[in-house]
């Protein structure tokens, strides 16, 4: 059994009176790629965004490498309107926001694009590179980081070859076709040096092509920078093709894990989500 | 592939273009002592250098890191007082603080520093580690106003920056602080830079300062704060501390330019600090263009020659074709907005847009180039 990298426990996120994620368990583990699947407004991305510390949970706890990184219960206003479970299980406040939890190792990317409009591809790029430098703002200044500054140029460098950006680096980043600016906010979360790699709908909008291109990237960096993979995605080729291990939430709840062959031959996903195919 | 100390080359050429400036600044002097006419040119390239640091640090805050900030006046006024009250001379304070038994403060830096380093150096060194303290008080301030207010967005922060800089400019008139800021009296009799050239070479450092900011790992942080705050926060740059660092670093020159103010217009009073003051320096850095520092210090010389110089005729009701009465005193700042709408109009994203100098010389050469491919 390889080791843990995330582990979410009973989580609940409850907006108001609306629980959007309902005692969500889920574990992925070292070198996997994990995909989440569900319908429209089933909770996937708030999932995302309590992993990542843009929300606080209502109730639960998440573990990351071992640590736990994310836990909360419902107080305050919460703790009568609580809707969820294991209320109580939880007691402590753990609330980083997303910036300290990108410095822990995990980096994602957004499902409606979120690159930095005035900035060149390359730029991107190096200011996601920011979060690992060491120097201050006066070393910073007067250049007395050159040695960190140049190193790091070099590793974006690096890195744009590799996701085949190189020839556009500095052109601006909104002057790139679609496809490609989800690349590079792929090198972008790449920068920041995660080992685990949050992509949310990565493939939204791409053609057939595209998908395919990317379905091949994906489980390429997998390989080269030893990352574990958690995605979201509606393209079922790309998510049958690479994922290790599938999760289905429907209404906030899980209603089904296994591998790509147990999905789609379960039934309460296919009632929820998949479907039946029209020729069969 | 990658030039390895390229941005030494910005703090090599910053330092010869400070120097070449001060030099020309001395020959100008030197031209206008003797030409008719041309003392009030002295004034106004004393004004427009100090307005360019407080164009270039509010341009800092709203163009580099997308805080609508307004409080710049009451930065510079903490600057302006802080420089006036630390460095007028013992024997003078009797006069300047007559109504308060010569005020509570009974030192001068510039004097103590007379004291041991002479009479030459030992003022300036006194008055330039004066000016430091005027930014360090400044910038405490700042962080003072940051903690809670940097928790507003755009027009919420402007507004809240707009009312504390009237917070302080209340504080620094009320009646029981009286003995250390004089009250509402003018503060005066304190020491200056008689010359255009200390300003140039002041200014010119702090300028470069913020260019080397703006363009280090932290410049760019700050302008994906400005881009993306949700990508920026996500991609790991902590959003608290980079606009707190901003803020701070701006109100830092904010105050060290109050401090240069209070020089150019040898006597502060606090009533002058109004949030007209800031209006004009953001405008200023729109004219220029929000997220450009050349922009900001060729607009801040325009705006002052402009207003304070080439339009002065207008004002001469001398001038008056017969007849007409048209020209008065006040017409001039007619003509200027009037001027000021012109520009904006034509140039809806400022005069530079986002570019800087150098920027345009390389796009030229660019083009000139694939010209030259082309025949």
């Amino acid at each position: 059994m390889s080791k843990n990298v995330l582990r979410i426990d009973n989580v609940t996120m409850q907006f108001g009176g609306v629980v959007a994620v309902d005692n969500l368990n889920l574990e992925i583990n070292e070198g996997e790629i994990v995909a989440l699947i569900g319908p429209n407004g089933a909770g996937k991305t708030t999932a995302f965004n309590v992993v990542t510390g843009v929300y606080q949970p209502t109730n639960g706890a998440v573990w990351f490498n071992g640590e736990k990184i994310i836990e909360n219960h419902p107080h305050g206003k919460m703790k009568k309107m609580y809707k969820g479970e294991c209320a109580g299980a939880y007691t402590k406040v753990i609330a980083p926001t997303p910036d300290k939890i990108t410095k822990m190792g995990m980096a994602r990317t957004f499902q409606n694009i979120r690159l930095w409009k005035s900035q060149t591809v390359f730029d991107n790029v190096l200011i996601a590179k920011h979060c690992r430098a060491h120097s201050n703002l006066f070393s910073a200044a007067f250049r007395l980081n050159w040695k960190e500054e140049a190193r790091q140029r070099e590793e974006v460098l690096e890195l744009l070859k590799i996701v085949g950006l190189e020839d556009v680096k500095d052109e601006l980043a909104t002057s790139l076709p679609y496809g490609k600016q989800r690349r590079l906010e792929i090198a972008r979360a790449l920068a920041a040096e995660p080992t685990l790699l949050l992509l949310d709908e990565p493939a939204a909008g791409m053609n057939p092509q595209e998908t395919d291109e990317l379905t091949a990237f994906i489980g390429e960096i997998r390989d080269k920078f030893n990352l574990t993979i958690f995605l979201i995605e509606h393209h079922m080729n790309l998510v049958m093709g690479i994922s290790d291990r599938i999760y289905v939430l429907d209404f906030g709840k899980l209603i089904a894990e296994g591998t790509p062959a147990e999905i789609q031959n379960n039934q309460r996903v296919i009632d929820a989500y998949l479907g039946v195919d029209e020729d069969a | 592939m990658i030039k390895k100390r390229s941005d030494l080359k910005t703090i090599v050429i910053g330092m010869i273009l400070i120097a070449v400036l001060a030099v020309i600044s001395v020959g100008l002097e030197g031209v206008a002592k003797n030409v008719k006419g041309l003392s009030i040119m002295m004034a106004v390239m004393k004004k427009g250098t100090v307005y360019a640091l407080l164009a270039v640090s509010m341009n800092l805050l709203n163009g580099f890191t997308g805080l609508f900030s307004l409080g710049q006046a009451g930065f510079m006024l903490v600057g302006a007082y802080t420089y006036a009250i630390l460095s007028i001379p013992v024997a003078k304070r009797a006069g300047v603080y007559q109504y308060y038994d010569g005020g509570i403060v009974n030192f001068s830096i510039p004097e103590i520093f007379s004291g041991f380093l002479g009479d030459t150096i030992g003022p300036v060194v006194g008055m330039l580690l004066t000016l430091l303290i005027c930014g360090v008080l400044a910038a405490f301030l700042g962080w003072l106003i940051g903690l809670p207010a940097l928790r507003l967005k755009s027009d919420y922060l402007a507004i809240a920056t707009l009312g504390f800089a009237e917070i302080i400019r209340t504080f620094i008139q009320y009646e029981s602080f009286a003995p250390l800021t004089n009250g509402s009296n003018t503060l005066r009799q304190y020491p200056t830079f008689k010359h255009l050239y200390p300003y140039v070479i002041v200014v010119g450092l702090c300028i470069l300062f913020i260019v080397l900011l703006v363009n280090s790992t932290y410049g760019r942080a700050f302008k994906a704060i400005r881009d993306d705050e949700i990508a920026a926060e996500a991609m790991g740059i902590d959003l608290a501390k980079h606009k707190m660092l901003a803020f701070v670093t701006s109100s830092f020159f904010a105050g060290l330019g109050g401090g240069l103010m209070a020089m150019y217009m040898s006597s502060v009073q606090a009533k002058g600090f109004t949030s007209a003051m800031t209006y004009e320096i953001l405008l200023m850095v729109v004219i220029g263009g929000i997220g450009s520092i050349s922009g900001s210090i060729i607009a801040a010389f325009l705006f002052i020659g402009c207003s304070e110089w080439w339009l002065r005729f207008l004002d001469d009701s001398a001038n008056n074709i017969a007849g007409m009465k048209l020209l008065a005193p006040g017409f001039r700042m007619v003509v200027f907005s009037v001027v000021i709408m012109i520009i904006v109009l034509f140039f809806r994203r400022g005069i530079m847009g986002d570019k800087e100098l150098p920027d345009l010389f390389k796009r030229r050469g660019k083009k000139a180039g694939k010209e030259a491919v082309g025949e």
